[in-house]
């Protein structure tokens, strides 16, 4: 394993193995246990820098370090010295100067945390930078197709809606396409990114052919906050080519899942009914992150120390 | 052989191995060897279950559990309880618990893959948890074990038993159950090989590259026990 986890090309097909067969060494020693508590990070400490708003990965990374008896800190932008105007840099340098062995990083420009990385001694773990990665997002999500599928060589996952901006969908295009599967990405010409042709997936425009060769639907949120220009004419008409209703589900192999990273848009790209259905993976998603990321931060920081 | 009496020992006090005896750089257990010890062990593991609770009706067996240490601990408490079950006709219950998320040594020897932890049913409350080691060197595996056990349950009673005991002890601890006592220098490396990971029985003793202490820290685990 490298040092940093910063991107899904970070990890090569043996070190992404580990990953998830760590987490699901992680998950059977602690299914069932009264304490749910290794010792194994005693003494370290984590720091959560979070410069954009989050739920699950900020709570997700908290309890995966607690868990593994890391120190953790939490610091949000809001609140902090960044308000009055305090550099990435000297952040990160007054971190390391306190002690912190890992810094986990959000952030809302892409490639900031590589900038990052190059300053500080620690481990940088990327919990998702503006509209470029988050790889813990792709581990889990891969785990979790291993986990109900049994496998990832030769599946076919359809990545569906907001491509343009999302980092979930290049940190999953980029480890998924390293572990076997085969992605097809989904979406209106306007919301796939221009270098697409250089991606390791198919494109399709028509939700409806794809469905009905799909083991994996992973339904993309719709940015809104990202979106700077008209994308689509309207939700309604957005909901209606590419959101996943009951209809289009009853169109997916029987075996097939639905997943979403969360958080959703209920209605908008997914329907209630979808999302609440036995084949949607969307809280198991959620209680795998935890494992993933106590597998993650394990493998970067169970090791030497210098 | 002295650990076949059981006596009472004092922690970490008496039971260095006796110099004089080793075989330094060959074969200490043959493949029929390891067989015998195996099933000496397993008549022991009878006896002390009995002891331990007298009067129940299938002699203790039914609240003992085998917890291997991986990697050749597992598959070391498979076989104590198939001969158990073949010498008195009693299903053991078998489990591993993975340590490497317990170590002391992460540290300094960097992460390795972790190994299943797999706990019978009835989990292992109240009742009488051995654990299984292949080789019992620092007495550091066994602290890390111990350490887990408390996270998985409250046994009645924590036993041990090793296939060899190679002495060098840094912690106060004994193994009740001892396949053979060897004297080791700390230099020498102790390789247990079982059929079910490396494809034959037996227990090596081969001399180290005169590192000293240092050079378990490079060894790879897998194939010696001898990583604490």
């Amino acid at each position: 394993m490298k040092r940093h986890l910063l991107e899904a090309a970070d990890l090569d097909r043996a070190d992404a193995t580990l990953v998830l067969d760590t987490a699901a060494q992680i998950d059977a020693a602690l299914a069932g246990r009264e304490v749910k508590k290794l010792p194994t990070l005693r003494g370290r400490t984590v720091v959560n820098l979070f410069f954009e708003d989050s739920t699950r990965t900020r709570i997700s990374f908290e309890l995966a370090a607690k868990r593994l008896s890391a120190d953790v800190i939490n610091f949000s932008a809001k609140g902090s010295s960044v308000s009055k105007g305090e550099s990435l840099k000297d952040t990160a340098l007054t971190l390391e100067a306190m002690g912190s062995d890992a810094i986990v990083v959000r952030h809302h420009a892409s490639g900031a945390p590589h900038r990052l990385a190059s300053w500080v001694k620690g481990s940088v773990v990327n919990a998702g930078d503006g509209t470029h990665e988050h790889p813990t997002q792709a581990l889990l999500d891969a785990y979790t197709i291993r986990q109900r599928l049994g496998r990832l060589e030769g599946v076919r996952v359809a990545l569906v809606g907001d491509v343009l901006h999302s980092r979930v969908a290049r940190s999953n295009v980029g480890l998924l396409h390293t572990l076997g599967a085969e992605v097809t990405v989904v979406a209106p010409p306007t919301l796939v990114p221009v270098g697409v042709g250089s991606w390791p997936v198919e494109v399709s425009y028509d939700l409806d052919a794809v469905l009905p060769k799909a083991d994996v639907v992973m339904m993309l949120r719709v940015q809104a906050e990202r979106m700077t220009a008209s994308f689509f004419p309207s939700a309604r008409e957005y909901s209606r080519r590419y959101g996943l209703d009951a209809r289009r589900m009853a169109t997916l192999p029987d075996d097939a899942i639905v997943m979403h990273p969360g958080p959703m848009n209920r209605g908008m790209e997914i329907a209630a009914e979808v999302a609440d259905s036995v084949r949607s993976t969307i809280v198991e998603q959620v209680g795998n992150g935890v494992s993933v990321r106590m597998a993650v931060l394990y493998l970067l920081l169970g090791g030497r120390s210098e | 052989m002295a650990s076949s009496t059981q006596p009472a020992r004092i922690p970490g006090g008496t039971d260095a191995p006796k110099p004089g005896t080793p075989a330094a750089g060959g074969v200490l257990l043959s493949a029929g060897d390891v067989g015998r010890v195996v099933d000496r062990m397993a008549h022991q593991l009878i006896e002390r279950a009995a002891t331990t609770d007298p009067g129940a009706a299938d002699g203790g067996l039914s609240a003992l559990v085998l917890v291997g240490i991986p990697t050749r601990g597992a598959p070391l408490a498979r076989r104590l309880a198939a001969r158990i079950e073949a010498f008195s006709g009693t299903r053991v219950d078998v489990g591993t618990v993975d340590i490497t998320l317990y170590r002391d040594d992460l540290r300094r020897r960097g992460v390795r893959a972790l190994e299943p932890t797999l706990l019978p049913d009835a989990g292992i409350d109240d009742r009488l948890v051995v654990l299984v080691d292949d080789v019992l060197y620092s007495g550091r595996s066994v602290r890390a074990a111990l350490d887990a056990l408390r996270d998985l349950g409250r046994p009645k009673a924590v036993q041990l038993a090793v296939l060899v005991d190679r002495g060098h002890r840094e912690l106060p601890i004994r193994a009740d159950f001892v396949g053979k006592n060897v004297p080791t220098s700390r230099i020498q490396q102790v390789r247990v090989h079982l059929t079910e990971i490396d494809g034959t029985d037996e227990v090596l003793v081969t001399e180290g590259d005169g590192l000293g202490t240092g050079a378990r820290s490079g060894a790879t685990r897998g194939s010696e026990g001898e990583a604490e």
